[in-house]
């Protein structure tokens, strides 16, 4: 009986997500996108520090689809995108769900520079097909998504807001406890914010900034204070990629976690990925600021523990 | 032994010796780092509050507290009896042990009752309970789809806010961890 009350009580925000998503596939569409779909099981993984996947007797479920994305890209597909559902273990709060829904999209001869202005029009693009304006409500605050929006880099955020200069003191544990406790919470509400320049150590999949290796560019976007997006300059060297994932696993084999074998196709095909920049952005999140919830399952039909 | 990924609300862990219950939870996690998993704990002997932080790899012992059944008998001022259903001994708590709790008792409703070291430290109420409305403004007939709400007095004086379609004697179903309502029970 609760079950279908809550449900039946989801219907506006369900329409709402579902008129997102439409108005998401329109946009890349126009923009010469191609939308592709890749297989949720999989035998091998990213190695990633944070993320832990569920693994099933058929193999693992994605936790993302970049491993499959930037195959494309040494294909000679230029623009690509995917909307799907994504998979990781033990991320149950507010703002995160063990199976949730992620876009990624990819841009071949590009670098992360572009993917900022992919996500203006994009924000834009969307809050226009649904309310027919640019400025929005999010938990009692007033948003514009009229472009441009502010780009700080990480080293300004932090100097400004946690009192520390995270590319020369390497501490990925009080990086990312003061990202959320001291620099998000910080930001601009008004309008959403660009972080850019990610410490290298938080970023094995970007490219290291030629002037200045300390640093990769990476960039995040926050609204309303939600992490919606996370990007790179894909590194694509096979010989740094390696290094870095072996530097991860040993990070993970030291904590006492699973280590799983390297994606040995993955990293033969990455010589062959041009200069290319990709993003991934959380659709539950995106609904969420367009809805005004304040916890991710009011913007989706069915909670895990609705199961 | 309980893992970062255990912790939830009303959890009972045990930290150098003493039981803690955790009031309030919130699993936040940055996209590529580490999940951080903050809580509010309160001492459920001394009652004091302090906000922790827990990162995965955290590992906790499980509070040593003994549940049994008691029966709640009456309040008076600040103290709450409880009767054990099987000994029939009485026990009393103070309000502020109590805690939201109260708002759940009507007079001989069974509840688990933790102790630590014999005393009576925390009440554990099931999900789900069935109160009476006592006091309710009246409703506004045919608007049950815009979410409006009017608050109305449960048999415990606990106030909520509930549909306008509310009236004053039917019982409603209430989730004990979130506080609200759920739904009318069934006549």
């Amino acid at each position: 009986m609760e079950d279908l009350a809550r449900l039946a009580s989801k219907r506006k925000n369900l329409v709402l997500r579902e008129r997102t998503l439409r108005s998401v596939r329109r946009f890349f569409r126009e923009r010469g996108f191609l939308e592709v779909a890749t297989p949720l099981v999989n035998p091998c993984l990213i190695p990633e520090d944070h993320i832990h996947p569920f693994e099933t007797e058929a193999g693992f479920l994605l936790p993302s689809p970049e491993i499959h994305m930037k195959r494309f890209l040494a294909a000679g597909y230029d623009r690509v995108f995917q909307v799907g559902p994504c998979f990781r273990k033990g991320e149950r709060g507010e703002q995160h769900l063990p199976e949730f829904t992620m876009l990624e999209w990819y841009r071949a001869r590009e670098d992360y520079r572009a993917l900022t202005d992919d996500c203006e029009l994009l924000l834009r693009a969307v809050s226009q097909d649904l309310f027919g304006r640019t400025g929005i409500e999010y938990r009692g605050a007033s948003i514009d998504l009229s472009p441009p929006w502010e780009r700080m880099t990480v080293r300004e955020a932090f100097l400004e807001h946690a009192g520390w200069d995270p590319l020369e003191d390497e501490d990925p544990t009080k990086f990312e406890q003061d990202l959320t406790e001291r620099v998000v919470p910080a930001l601009d509400r008004g309008k959403p914010v660009f972080l850019l320049d990610f410490p290298a150590y938080e970023a094995s999949l970007a490219r290291k900034k030629a002037a200045d290796p300390r640093a990769a560019e990476r960039i995040e976007l926050f609204a309303g204070g939600l992490e919606l997006a996370n990007g790179f300059s894909e590194l694509t060297d096979p010989e740094e990629q390696r290094q870095r994932f072996e530097e991860t696993n040993e990070g993970r084999r030291t904590r006492g976690e699973a280590v799983y074998p390297l994606p040995d196709k993955f990293l033969a095909f990455l010589a062959d990925v041009p200069p290319s920049a990709g993003i991934a952005l959380g659709i539950d999140r995106l609904v969420m600021l367009f809805a005004g919830a304040s916890h991710v399952d009011e913007v989706i039909a069915l909670a895990p523990e609705d199961l | 032994m309980y893992e970062a990924a255990d912790l939830r609300k009303g959890l009972k862990i045990q930290i150098e010796g003493e039981p803690y219950i955790l009031t309030d939870f919130s699993f936040v996690k940055p996209g590529k780092g580490q999940a951080l998993y903050k809580c509010k704990l309160k001492n459920l002997i001394t009652g004091s509050q302090f906000d922790r932080t827990f990162r995965s790899g955290d590992r906790f012992e499980q509070a040593d507290l003994d549940e049994q059944e008691m029966e709640f008998l009456y309040q008076e001022g600040t103290q709450y009896c409880f009767m054990n259903t099987s000994s029939y001994e009485q026990v009393h708590m103070e309000e502020e042990q109590v805690g939201d709790a109260k708002n759940y008792l009507t007079d001989n409703v069974k509840v688990s009752v933790s102790f630590f070291q014999a005393k009576p430290m925390a009440i554990n109420l099931p999900t789900f309970v069935e109160l009476k409305v006592v006091k309710a403004a009246p409703g506004v007939k045919g608007d049950t789809a815009t979410g409006a709400t009017k608050p109305v007095t449960m048999e415990t004086g606990y106030e909520i806010q509930v549909p306008l379609f509310i009236e004053e004697g039917e019982t409603l179903r209430l989730d004990t961890r979130t506080g609200q309502y759920v739904s009318r029970t069934k006549e």
